[in-house]
């Protein structure tokens, strides 16, 4: 009985500390939000980690955008020569990626890549007194590092997505038209009629910005709350590709959801 | 108006500790424009908890620390953000940004809180290494310098916008001897120049005392001693007179004392 009450108690416990934990993440948010005038009064700080958090993850964007556009461009193959319908192949390859691989891979990897990286180093800058020397030198860290780093990411993800989908384009158009000898007149055609602006590319774009402002955000979370020891800040990194893959495929299907419901 | 300076600092019956645990209790000091003065104490004695007091870092258990005449218990938000951007702190670990190269770790005061020109940066920054020595060391990696240049770097950004209040936590730590002499000649001519106070922690006795103007020392939890360092070497108190001179025995213990946490720990591993 006693251990029944036990677990009853120790899953109460895990609950309230994972709405703790959630209430926390918002404040953070918030108080993120209410400190980004830094970037408008100093540019240079976000553009910074723009570049950091950018180019430091363009080569697995680019290499893993290529492959999977590879990969698309024979399955997509496999599955239109079926019906005879494989100029329809640019159509496929150009849906799969802007509506729905390009956002969630690309967010994936920035999570393995950019956002550990974020982690680290925030958790890292904690356990080194850097956080208390800017805090003791009259400089909020809110403003002064997390702002930029959140905003530096918010920013990359929709460029690293549009990459991803471009080069993954480039991919099944390789595979399709080079390789396979699909007609390259219908394979660009079929993607530029059947392709819509706002219903396809748009909606991609928020995608890739909603996983922006949450991977980034996580990052910075588990960095911040981190402990500061090595243990601490190595846990912290693996939380945050772990909590970061989840909320991108939880919310992809809850986007998609809502952006077919109209 | 009264004709003397106003203290920068005061303590007034101060208690400090962490939680329920009370570290020090019942301290009394002052620092004045022009001064250098020492905080001593063995390790662990709650020297840095000082420093965190003065800083803002720690609240007062129970009396009052005055900051610039400002009391340090009511400060919060932007008034604590204006009395620490007339202090400068040299922590224990240097805390460099790792993520900045040597120039732009003593230009970020600068940056943060001035609006002067790039170029006025960068002549104000290498005048400031010039001083620690590591002028030419400006274009290096936090990554790429040793120890005692850390702390030299933090040093000189402790000191980039002529504060009036510089607190120092152990500067000689991890100095050889020639930066050492040199480091505490330039905390003695750095207060004499600007007129600021310099409160310094350390449990480097000849190098201090040949700088200072007080020294304030600590141990078992409370003050032990002040004066000048001329006053507290003719003293003949005991526990002073052994601090001072390094001796293995007298009133100071050099084991950590035998508590009941420690007595039931080996109970269970010797029941192991």
């Amino acid at each position: 009985m006693s251990r029944l009450a036990n677990r009853i108690a120790a899953l109460g416990h895990g609950f309230a500390s994972w709405i703790t934990g959630l209430g926390a993440f918002a404040r953070l948010f918030s108080a993120i939000l209410a400190r980004s005038s830094v970037v408008l009064r100093r540019p240079g700080l976000v553009s910074q980690q723009v570049h950091f958090i950018g180019n430091h993850s363009l080569l697995i964007i680019g290499v893993s955008g290529l492959f999977v556009g590879f990969v698309l461009g024979l399955q997509g193959y496999y599955t239109l020569n079926r019906y005879g319908s494989e100029e329809a192949l640019g159509l496929l390859v150009a849906l799969s990626l802007t509506r729905e691989l390009g956002p969630v891979v690309t967010a994936l990897l920035f999570a393995g890549r950019a956002g550990t990286s974020l982690t680290a180093e925030i958790g890292l800058m904690k356990a080194g007194e850097q956080i208390a020397a800017m805090e003791v030198m009259a400089v909020d860290p809110l403003r002064r590092v997390l702002a930029p780093r959140f905003w530096g990411g918010v920013i990359a993800m929709p460029i690293l997505a549009a990459v991803f989908s471009m080069v993954g384009i480039l991919g099944g158009w390789f595979v399709g038209v080079i390789l396979i000898g699909i007609d390259p007149g219908a394979f660009w055609s079929q993607m530029q009629g059947g392709v819509d602006v706002i219903d396809d590319v748009l909606n991609g774009v928020i995608k890739s910005l909603v996983f922006g402002i949450v991977v980034t955000l996580i990052a910075l979370y588990q960095g911040w709350t981190a402990r500061p020891t090595p243990e601490g800040v190595s846990r912290a990194t693996t939380r945050t590709v772990v909590s970061g893959a989840l909320a991108v495929l939880g919310l992809d299907f809850l986007l998609t959801a809502l952006m077919f419901a109209h | 108006m009264n004709s003397s300076p106003a203290p920068l600092v005061t303590f007034d019956g101060v208690s400090l500790g962490y939680g329920d645990f009370t570290v020090l209790s019942g301290i009394d000091l002052r620092a004045m424009p022009g001064q250098v003065v020492a905080m001593m104490g063995g390790s662990g004695s709650g020297k840095t908890t000082l420093l965190r007091a003065m800083t803002g870092q720690l609240r007062a258990q129970a009396g009052k620390i005055h900051v610039f005449g400002q009391d340090m218990a009511k400060l919060d938000g932007e008034p604590l953000r204006a009395v620490r951007q007339r202090m400068g702190v040299l922590f224990q670990s240097g805390a460099l940004f790792t993520d900045l190269n040597v120039f732009e770790n003593v230009a970020f005061p600068l940056r943060e809180h001035t609006h002067i020109s790039e170029q006025q940066i960068l002549e104000r920054v290498l005048d400031k290494l010039q001083a620690v020595g590591l002028r030419h060391a400006a274009h290096l990696r936090i990554s790429e310098i040793s120890g005692g240049m850390a702390r030299r770097v933090a040093l000189a950004r402790a000191i980039v916008l002529e504060p009036e209040l510089i607190l120092y936590d152990e500067p000689f730590a991890g100095l050889d001897p020639i930066s050492l002499g040199i480091t505490a000649q330039l905390i003695r001519t750095l207060t004499d120049q600007l007129g600021c106070a310099s409160i310094l922690i350390t449990h480097d006795v000849a190098e201090s005392f040949a700088i200072v103007d007080r020294v304030y020392l600590i141990g078992q939890g409370r003050l032990i001693a002040q004066g000048t360092p001329a006053e507290l070497s003719a003293s003949q108190d005991d526990y002073l007179q052994q601090f001072l001179q390094g001796r293995p025995d007298g009133p100071i213990g050099f084991h950590y004392p035998l508590t009941p946490a420690f007595e039931r720990w080996l109970a269970s591993r010797r029941a192991a």
